[in-house]
């Protein structure tokens, strides 16, 4: 039995912070990925929403507000809450009742409205909460997390500044012609550096903002995009949303400590898993890959996502940098789409987003942007509590 | 220290000239979790392969080694508590314990990042974090072992 799924049609809205409800946001989205695959919205049979926890109980309910929103047509509904990962486990869950032959076209959404400034915990006082003791006892902050994984890369591996300051420079470069960045404009390595630092070693302009944003994938069954005439549809070849295996020896936002590792560390870290289920799922290897969509959350850590996902050996990554490896026209092209660096961070539409670019760069449509002869594609990104999630599609 | 001090948190470090961080040890496998579970919670083993319910305190060495560094250079938001305005920086370590855990810390006052390094040697000390209307609020802290002779240079 085939394990792939089509994307049929991807839509977004432009990422930015327009403070209109996620609502309209997500609709938006929608409708231009419906759009995109030539599909009606009443031949959608499955919705599933990404959760956002910042617009109370019709985020909580997102799969039912955007179903609601686009006019109910007696589709099923889900939501799925996974951090960052929100919108690829929104996708596995809709990949899954296509798989198991229970559906047949599934609606994927992710939007989101977001504060300004620092992400921070819910209000009360919450002393058994990690997320809230982060803050309380330690003043230890999203980029504080960030700088510690920037420091060991420069303390271990060499890494520069100006290393992190060219991966920021690579990708405003990368995302000028992208219609859906919030951030298009090119970006100096003295422009970086002569940011504000905010925690040591990361400049203001080494971590991504919070946006406004939303992202829509439309999946069929292989056989229902053939039956609609989508010729050479991309294909999900693999989702991977595996949660860290004990004991964890890396520092996990939000948490204090790791998990302790009496007989040492393990084979793998969480994000190296990730990834690895991902190729193994699919029957694809790191060297088949032509383009990567990763969370730059930081500069620094989109090094460490190359790293993690087998595209060079560990400690490499700022080989490929220096290259020009990871750059639009290099050898393996890293962010096409100018990455968080160029869009900020929208939670729930983020790893939907990743989805979108590369369906748009496996199909040659990333105007701009475009990665010659891209025929296999993967994302990554990491969230709190153990979620995380590696998409491979190919086409 | 004044005599109204009291940790910010109970039970999760000790205090007194040599103190130590206080985790959870697992009866069944010796599995450590810092910080460790509220004395009235469940705590089921974080080891997979064991179905451990039973924990009891364990003191943590007082000496370790940075795993990474880093600071706050802006207030982080509530429910950190600011102690001066304006806002002063202050370092924040991560440090691998011998057992085998790292665990976050800030950095003792007065030192900041250009005192740290990775693999840097780090000792447990016990300051406070904030003033509350019982006095004064004390965490653990990391403070840098520095070598004999080398504070001369410094
Ligand atoms: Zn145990």
């Amino acid at each position: 039995m085939s394990k792939q799924v089509a994307v049929a049609g991807v839509g977004m809205h432009p990422w930015g912070k327009g403070g209109r409800p996620f609502v309209e946001y997500g609709v938006h989205a929608a409708r231009a990925a419906l759009a995109d695959s030539g599909i009606a919205w009443r031949d959608v049979d499955f919705v599933v929403g990404g959760e956002t926890v910042r617009n109370g109980y019709a985020g909580y309910v997102a799969g039912s507000t955007f179903a609601s929103a686009l006019g109910w047509n007696g589709a099923r509904i889900a939501t799925s809450y996974a951090a960052c990962a929100t919108g690829a486990q929104a996708l596995d869950t809709a990949r899954a009742r296509i798989l198991a032959g229970l559906s047949e076209v599934a609606l994927v959404v992710g939007a989101d409205t977001t504060p300004k400034g620092f992400l921070a915990p819910n209000a009360g006082e919450r002393w058994t909460d990690p997320d809230w003791l982060r803050f309380r006892l330690l003043g230890m902050t999203n980029p504080a997390y960030f700088a510690l994984y920037a420091r060991r890369r420069m303390d271990l591996y060499g890494a520069t500044s100006e290393d992190f300051a060219q991966v920021k420079v690579k990708n405003a470069r990368h995302g000028l012609e992208n219609p859906y960045a919030r951030y298009r404009k090119e970006v100096a390595v003295a422009d970086v550096l002569g940011s504000a630092i905010v925690s040591d070693p990361l400049h203001l302009l080494d971590i991504c903002a919070t946006s406004d944003g939303a992202a829509a994938v439309v999946l069929t069954s292989l056989e229902y995009a053939q039956r609609a005439g989508i010729a050479d549809p991309v294909r999900v070849e693999a989702i991977s949303t595996v949660t860290p295996t004990f004991p964890n020896t890396v520092i996990d936002m939000p948490l204090l400590a790791t998990d302790h590792a009496a007989g040492g560390p393990p084979e793998r870290t969480f994000k190296e898993a990730l990834a690895l289920a991902a190729y193994e799922e699919a029957g694809i290897a790191p060297d088949d890959v032509d383009v990567a969509e990763v969370y730059d959350l930081s500069t620094a850590l989109e090094l460490d996502w190359i790293e993690d996902l087998g595209l060079c050996k560990r400690g490499e990554a700022e080989v490929l940098l220096r290259a020009g490896d990871t750059t639009l026209g290099g050898r393996i092209p890293v962010n096409p789409s100018g990455g968080l660096a160029c869009f900020g961070e929208a939670v729930p539409a983020q790893a939907l987003a990743q989805v979108c670019e590369l369906t748009w760069q496996l199909r040659g449509q990333a105007t701009g942007r475009q990665v010659e002869g891209a025929r296999v594609g993967i994302t990554a990104n990491q969230g709190l509590f153990g979620h995380g999630s590696s998409v491979l599609l190919a086409r | 220290m004044s005599t109204t001090s009291t940790p910010a948190v109970a039970g999760w470090f000790t205090t007194g000239d040599e103190p130590r961080l206080v985790a959870s040890r697992c009866t069944a496998c010796g599995t450590l979790v810092f910080p460790p579970p509220p004395p009235e919670a469940a705590s089921f083993c974080r080891n997979p392969d064991c179905d451990g319910e039973q924990h009891e305190p364990a003191e943590l060495s007082r000496l370790g080694r940075v795993w990474s560094y880093t600071d706050a250079q802006y207030q982080p938001p509530a429910p950190y508590v600011p102690t001066t305005d304006p806002f002063e920086p202050f370092a924040l370590a991560a440090v691998e314990l011998p057992e085998g855990l790292v665990v976050l810390g800030q950095v003792a006052a007065g030192y900041g990042v250009a005192d740290l390094a990775v693999g840097a040697e780090v000792e447990l000390v016990v300051e406070t974090l904030y003033e509350d209307e019982s006095g004064a609020r004390t965490t653990w802290r990391w403070k840098p072992v520095v070598e004999l002779g080398e504070e001369a240079d410094q």
